[in-house]
């Protein structure tokens, strides 16, 4: 029973990963681009959150509501100022720029907000410490299956605008082939924008949902971004359902590794991310990636 | 310019146009005029310049000097995707579809862009019957010559004024290639392109030859007017170039 209970508190943590790694696989499936800010933005994400729940005085739900539209801004904006220039220099610039950017938010955060440790959790009131307890083992918190359903929600609900809609059938022509898409009439440059505004809003929705969960500071970011890409490779690149199970799977490998003993619990998800790379489907991976 | 001889109104005008592949000049000073409802076809050997100068025409590369003008404006410093909405359509060599897609998902994503008119994705199925009960297939498990038609069908869902074909036949079995030119038959009345290696497919289906050589034009004239042998003495550039 105690494994049963490990395997669910690993689907729950990995809904957390799965939050993260949406807009890290979007942009990659997209445009290529790895997003090494992609955790800090997330960052970003949840102290505007937090400035907003503070401020305001109402729950961190309802401030992300209000911060969601303006990331989605922020991120239509980073693309036509900084990516658009790097995605014109070759595919090693976007990586140096977002490595840059990084360092940027981390260092502006600090400033702005000190490096103190925060958390929403206690904003977010109840939901946080309630749960189902279901036998003596096994108790199932609240915001955990709030989590997995926003997860699910999210990446879900993306998989089916870009196979249902136009802008989302826009949006995987150009991944395909920017220079066709643009002889059909897609402005490629407006559709990267878009995928960027995308990526940036769910990576704040990210941070949030961390931050209501555990704790948060200005160098957060890195670590999550690890995390979130592991879940990107262990789902398979350029699918959003695979990511959701990238996710729950990086999840579950670290609660397993962690029962066995406290400090396996990375390691667990490292190790099967480093299964996933060395398996054949590693090699496909590495196949796509060099794709044009 | 132009020696179409039907009088009707000039649809495309280029004017000493210069495009570089790097440092190589691709297309080097051609002018040329392409009347409403003629069809151009462009022949020349390898490297001739006339993939490069349909792709300038619509705007995929980059021209270095000149000017295209479409129906009366200047479109020279237009981005691609803007052209397809005045209505230039290009069927690029190797088809280049969308590969993880359907072939009713590549028609439909060329349709948001383009000008209003006649073609849908039934009138596409319609005009290549061949691609009906394929058509929920993904485009890179297609045959060539069915590639072929998807991307041609994908090219009419712009509603073009101009279409311009290159290579349709390349890589294709004859008998596919019957098919596409069959096909191309059904569009009485469009404004043509076409680059084709195979001469005698050029000069049956065109109003009008442009042969290229270094990138220049070297022979131009009606179809009907041209021998086989005066048109390949040009693509050899065997004739003493035009000062």
């Amino acid at each position: 029973m105690i494994w049963v209970s490990v395997v669910i508190q690993g689907v729950l943590l990995g809904a957390v990963y799965a939050l993260f790694a949406c807009g890290l696989s979007l942009m990659f499936g997209v445009m290529r681009i790895i997003n090494l800010a992609h955790g800090d933005i997330a960052v970003v994400g949840a102290y505007l959150v937090w400035v907003v729940a503070t401020r305001a005085g109402v729950s961190p739900f309802v401030a992300m509501v209000a911060v969601v539209p303006v990331m989605l801004v922020a991120g239509y904006g980073l693309h036509l100022a900084l990516l658009r220039r790097s995605l014109a220099g070759g595919p090693l610039v976007p990586l140096l720029t977002t490595f840059g950017l990084a360092i940027v938010i981390q260092n502006v955060l600090q400033q702005v907000f000190s490096p103190d440790v925060r958390s929403l959790g206690a904003a977010a009131g109840r939901v946080t410490t309630a749960s189902w307890r279901l036998t003596g083992e096994l108790a199932i918190s609240w915001f955990g299956i709030a989590t997995l359903a926003m997860a699910v929600l999210l990446l879900g609900g993306l998989a089916l605008f870009l196979r249902h809609t136009g802008l989302g059938r826009e949006m995987r022509a150009t991944a395909q082939d920017p220079d066709a898409a643009q002889l059909v009439g897609i402005d490629a440059r407006a559709v990267y924008a878009r995928a960027t505004a995308v990526a940036v809003a769910t990576a704040a929705l990210a941070g949030a949902f961390l931050a209501i969960r555990s704790t948060f500071e200005p160098t957060s970011g890195p670590t999550q971004l690890i995390f979130a890409f592991e879940a990107v490779v262990i789902g398979g690149t350029g699918s959003l359902w695979g990511t959701l199970v990238g996710g729950i799977i990086l999840g579950i490998a670290q609660t397993v590794g962690g029962h066995i003993d406290p400090q396996y619990s990375l390691l667990g998800g490292h190790l099967v991310f480093l299964a996933v790379l060395a398996s054949p489907r590693g090699k496909t991976l590495a196949a796509r990636t060099s794709r044009p | 310019m132009t020696d179409a001889g039907t009088g009707a109104a000039t649809l495309l005008a280029v004017e000493g146009l210069e495009a570089r592949h790097g440092l190589l000049p691709a297309v080097r000073g051609v002018s040329l005029a392409v009347a409403e409802g003629e069809r151009l076809a462009l022949v020349g050997a390898n490297g001739a310049g006339k993939t490069t100068l349909l792709r300038a025409i619509a705007g995929a590369h980059p021209v270095t000097a000149g000017a295209i003008r479409f129906a009366g404006a200047d479109v020279t410093r237009l981005p691609a995707h803007r052209r397809v909405g005045l209505g230039i359509a290009l069927v690029p060599e190797g088809r280049r579809l969308f590969p993880d897609m359907t072939v009713v998902e590549n028609l439909l994503v060329a349709g948001r862009h383009g000008r209003p008119g006649p073609w849908t994705v039934d009138a596409v199925l319609d005009a290549f019957p061949l691609l009906r009960p394929l058509r929920h297939r993904r485009a890179a498990a297609l045959s060539g010559g069915e590639q072929q038609a998807t991307a041609i069908g994908r090219a009419l869902m712009t509603n073009p004024r101009l279409l311009l074909l290159d290579e349709v036949s390349l890589g294709l079995a004859p008998r596919a290639v019957d098919a596409v030119y069959e096909s191309l038959a059904h569009l009485a009345g469009a404004t043509v392109i076409l680059v084709e290696q195979d001469l005698g497919r050029g000069l049956a289906i065109a109003d009008r030859v442009v042969c290229l050589l270094e990138g220049r034009i070297v022979l131009e004239g009606a179809a009907a007017a041209l021998s086989r042998e005066q048109v390949t003495e040009a693509y050899f550039g065997l004739v003493p170039r035009a000062p």
